[in-house]
């Protein structure tokens, strides 16, 4: 198992040694150590492995992952996992503010709590919180899945398209043309199949209330331009 | 003759023209601001108020057509491994697909490589069409993120983060119903036939310090070899491009409010931001203050219409321009050929500009496929490639008149202004004085 120490390696080289993994690699599993609140670590992977960050990091942590399974034993600054396609991320502790913003697919899981713009302009990654989320969470949140298992903040889902959103605590407040949604069977089944996922056990998912679009601000009428405003 | 009563002959408000008449007439009826393509068409100081000098006793000219005059270009060399070599220093603005149609988007990446230069990708994505055609192909960077992917952030040949464009700096975008289709729609993500909106701001960065941090994560996503560009709408130069140095760019974009988008409000288009003339000499003064002047490029952008723009663009510190308006017209947008369906949709040709309906008799901003079949890529990429060919040959006309064996030896000493306010905003003479105004002495 290749150890990177970011006390002895630089940042270059770390990513330059993840980047060169392809999908046939037998270094399956990398295990990088005193990340020290280093920006961008394990960005732009593109491979079937795991990597395995021994404290907290900074910006971009696993930004635009694809396919690879990282996992941060530490908390995450901003932008953790921005704009991942595929592949896992995990924080063991809290995140930062965008956590798994744009991102297009993949599986984000913050074992703590994620702040403000959780989950911003997501299109198509899921994001499951074990604890609660800031405000403008899920704003234009375009498609996937937005899991809370504590509360969320103000104005949750402000111009949201159609990601859906689940929140098992309060909700402070909703934005613009967010609406509850009726929570169907479908909905249940694949809420629980994401906490499945995410390793979380004690909850249920019927103790979940479920958030969308009310579409009213697909096409502007000036009817309903105070939203706007 | 009757000298009882004498009429006055009728008389219009200069305060409430015709226009301002018909905009609030169409306002009180709509119920929404107008929405339309294109910068500004209002009269601002511009190019056409700077003229070169020539050589004479004092300078000594180049042999036209005889003696070299280069005209290429390197840009991003600051930290990127592989910077863009172009043969001519135009380069063709980011449109994206989606406002422009597929065809549009290939005759652009045609155009531009057979002249030797890069295209630019705009909001949702890079389309097949372009990367095919396009050499050099520079992908953007957007708020929205729309078709962001990381395989195509490594098709790319540069990147650029967009922080503003000069039809709306601190706007953001929006594409309209209309062109929503299913293959548009599939790039971005979004529901068929909705209006889009973009946000006006990155959603994962706020501010300098953070936008440095961004540039490093992109930086190690392409291993640090691709160059990158930062683009900003003309507001605050000087501070601009002084903060986009600091945050690590190789290249920065100064898009002043005659540049084009694709659609947003007709009030934002023509009251926010400076005009282009305004925005040169604060961005080179930044670059010379930071002693980064010809390190870091500086791309302008906004009304750059013929070969004299360019140099006189180059002579005020520019490194290259931009165009996008210029090179549309050079593929058909607004011919007159058009002019019984344009007529058909209320307006005329070379007034053309709601560019967001899809309606376009050229086929160039829509996404109607019968529409879209109007425009032939080979045919309309050959015009902008001699269109380009055209605008270099004239701005080397003038370098060589101006006794420069490059187009980057002009300098702002080649130039005099023709009215106050140019010589103002380009900091070069009045024309016959030795005044330039707000310079010490005057």
């Amino acid at each position: 198992m290749p150890v990177i120490d970011l006390a002895q390696t630089g940042l270059r080289e770390l990513n330059a040694a993840l980047h060169s993994q392809g999908s046939g690699t037998n270094e399956t599993l990398w295990e990088v150590l005193n990340p020290r609140g280093s920006h961008a670590v394990a960005v732009g992977v593109n491979a079937p492995i795991a990597v395995e960050i021994k404290g907290s990091v900074g910006y971009y942590c696993a930004g635009m992952n694809r396919e690879a399974s990282v996992t941060v034993y530490g908390s995450a600054g901003p932008g953790v996992a921005e704009n991942m396609m595929s592949g896992e991320v995990r924080v063991k502790g809290d995140a930062s503010q965008y956590a798994g913003a744009t991102g297009k697919g993949g599986l984000l899981i913050i074992e703590g709590n994620a702040s403000s713009r959780c989950g911003i302009s997501m299109k198509g990654i899921d994001i499951v919180v074990r604890g609660s989320i800031g405000h403008m969470s899920a704003f234009m949140a375009q498609a996937g899945h937005l899991v809370v298992c504590g509360d969320a903040g103000d104005a949750l889902g402000d111009s949201i398209y159609e990601a859906k959103l689940f929140v098992r605590g309060a909700v402070k407040s909703l934005g613009a043309d967010c609406i509850e949604k009726e929570m169907r069977g479908e909905h249940l089944h694949a809420l629980q199949a994401l906490l499945n996922r995410a390793g979380i056990v004690d909850v249920k998912a019927s103790d979940f209330k479920r958030y969308g679009s009310a579409r009213k601000l697909y096409n502007f009428s000036v009817d309903h331009a105070d939203a706007y405003g | 003759m009757s000298y009882e009563n004498p009429p006055t002959i009728p008389r219009k408000s200069a305060t409430f023209d015709d226009y301002t008449l018909s905009e609030i007439r169409r306002a009180a009826t709509t119920g929404i601001y107008d929405i339309r393509g294109g910068g500004s068409k209002r009269r601002l100081p511009h190019f056409d108020d700077l003229l070169f000098l020539g050589a004479s006793i004092s300078r000594y000219p180049l042999e036209g057509y005889r003696e070299r005059c280069g005209t290429e270009v390197v840009l991003g060399a600051r930290f990127a491994k592989k910077p863009l070599e172009l043969k001519i220093p135009i380069t063709v603005a980011g449109m994206s697909f989606g406002s422009l149609s597929a065809n549009a988007k290939e005759a652009l990446g045609r155009g531009a490589s057979a002249a030797g230069t890069s295209t630019t990708t705009g909001d949702g994505g890079m389309s097949t069409e372009e990367r095919g055609q396009s050499q050099t192909l520079v992908y953007q960077y957007l708020p929205s993120r729309y078709g962001m992917n990381p395989e195509d952030l490594l098709k790319a040949d540069a990147i650029e983060i967009v922080v503003g464009q000069g039809a709306k700096p601190g706007g953001g975008g929006m594409l309209l119903g209309q062109k929503i289709t299913d293959r548009v729609a599939n790039m971005r993500t979004l529901p068929k036939g909705i209006d889009q909106r973009s946000a006006c701001r990155h959603p994962d960065w706020t501010g300098p310090d953070d936008m440095e941090i961004k540039i490093l994560e992109l930086r190690e996503i392409t291993d640090w070899q691709k160059p990158i560009f930062v683009k900003v709408g003309g507001a605050r130069p000087y501070y601009d491009v002084a903060l986009a140095v600091k945050a690590g760019a190789d290249v920065v974009v100064v898009d002043g409010m005659q540049g084009g988008t694709a659609a947003t409000q007709d009030v934002f288009i023509e009251n926010v931001g400076m005009p282009t003339l305004a925005c040169i000499r604060p961005a080179v003064q930044a670059l010379q203050d930071l002693g980064m002047h010809r390190k870091v490029q500086l791309i302008v952008s906004g009304g750059v219409r013929n070969g004299a723009d360019v140099a006189k663009a180059l002579a005020l510190g520019a490194d290259a321009v931009s165009i996008g308006t210029a090179a549309l017209v050079a593929l058909g947008d607004n011919d007159p050929a058009y002019e019984a369906e344009y007529n058909a949709l209320g307006t005329t040709a070379g007034a053309y500009d709601d560019w967001h309906e899809g309606k376009d008799p050229a086929g160039i901003t829509t996404q109607d496929p019968e529409l879209m079949a109007r425009l032939d890529p080979v045919l309309a990429g050959r015009r902008l490639a001699n269109y380009l060919k055209v605008m270099t040959l004239e701005a080397q006309t003038i370098a060589r008149a101006c006794g420069k064996n490059h187009l980057h030896n002009l300098e702002p000493e080649d130039l005099c202004a023709l009215t106050i306010e140019a010589a103002a905003m380009a900091r070069v003479p009045l024309a016959g004085t030795s005044w330039i105004p707000g310079q010490a002495g005057f």
